[in-house]
């Protein structure tokens, strides 16, 4: 049964890289996203005082079932390394299919090449129109929709790219490896291109038009009171930056650490067929 | 298995028709675990109107690029 020594392989790897990433994210990110919930809670203070002085009523924050400790380290450990072990189960299962059916890849190049597609296909693609964002920001009257778009954007992504290489095997005979994979990568970029200018922005949903104009995003501008004067700052953009460019690098973390150590683990199973 | 053409062509080794069972259910849980890190208790919710799963996980979903309220 090879194929479940490979998905026992790739859930273990996917775990271990979960941890990896997990370690990363709370040296790197914890920090700041606590500056953004920080950020937040000072907000809504003014927020309180503002809507006190227009006599509306404030609305209660969300629930505290978890201390920021808890979330921060427990929370965060279990939620990146079961996301890792699912990605090492999905990854092996899609790398078991791929053996022998994607062209001449060496069984360590294909966890490689896996790994790559999977982060770009997966994560990156996503992100590129809907960016990883900090507590603070994201409506809570719109999550259904920014969800949907999220999940809908990834589906498409992850079907373009399964049938990008579909396409470059259907090439192969033509055009030869490199130049069929050269083409069929250009096809994603184009395909992909097009979905992300024909979805929607975030900003642009018609809950979010209503109540705040043209804008791209959900972050938060700057409070102003009843004359027009702001009294409290728009989310800082350092956070978001920083935040941002440390989930991108956790995802390469993940993805990288899982086909690293994914790769040899299967060649050594699969060591009697290929020999 | 002797179809080397020449040396780095990886032949087929996991039949889909014998393997599905396997691979299907292992893909069907791999995206059940997607769902509860990163949408249940957000945008829908299996288990009704608690926060639990929410709260616990609501670092990773951030950062892990999950939209958020």
């Amino acid at each position: 049964m090879i194929e479940r020594k490979l998905i026992v392989r790739g859930v273990l790897a996917g775990a271990f890289a979960g941890l990896l990433a997990f370690v990363f994210a709370r040296v790197l990110a914890e920090p700041w996203i606590q500056r953004a919930i920080d950020y937040e809670t000072a907000r809504n203070a003014a927020q309180a005082v503002l809507d006190r002085a227009s006599g509306t009523l404030a609305d209660s924050s969300g629930p505290d079932l978890f201390s920021r400790t808890v979330q921060a380290n427990v929370g965060l450990g279990i939620g990146m390394v079961a996301f890792g072990a699912a990605l090492g189960g999905i990854f092996a299962v899609t790398y078991a299919i791929c053996l022998g059916r994607v062209g001449d890849l060496r069984p360590r190049s294909l966890a490689l090449v896996l790994g790559l597609v999977g982060f770009l296909a997966v994560y990156f693609v996503p992100f590129l129109k809907y960016p990883a964002n900090p507590p603070a920001i994201g409506h809570e009257e719109t999550i259904q929709e920014r969800g949907g778009l999220y999940l809908t954007l990834t589906l498409i992504s992850v079907l373009l790219a399964i049938a990008a290489v579909w396409f470059g095997q259907q090439l192969k005979g033509r055009l030869g490896s490199w130049n069929a994979t050269l083409v069929a990568g250009l096809s994603f970029a184009v395909a992909i291109g097009v979905t992300l200018l024909v979805l929607p922005d975030v900003g642009e949903l018609a809950a979010n038009k209503a109540v705040y104009g043209h804008q791209s995003t959900e972050t938060p501008l700057p409070l102003r009171n009843a004359q027009g004067t702001i009294v409290f700052p728009g989310f800082p953009a350092d956070v978001l930056a920083a935040f941002r460019l440390y989930s991108v690098l956790a995802q390469a973390l993940l993805w990288g650490a899982l086909s690293v150590l994914f790769a040899p683990l299967a060649e050594k199973v699969l060591q009697p067929a290929t020999r | 298995m002797s179809v080397q053409t020449h040396d780095v062509a990886t032949p087929v080794v996991v039949s889909l028709p014998k393997a599905a069972l396997m691979l299907l259910s292992t893909a069907l849980l791999a995206l059940l675990a997607y769902y509860f890190i990163g949408v249940d208790e957000g945008m829908t919710s299996v288990f009704g109107k608690t926060m639990y799963v929410h709260e616990l996980l609501h670092d990773a979903r951030h950062f892990l690029g999950f939209p958020c309220h």
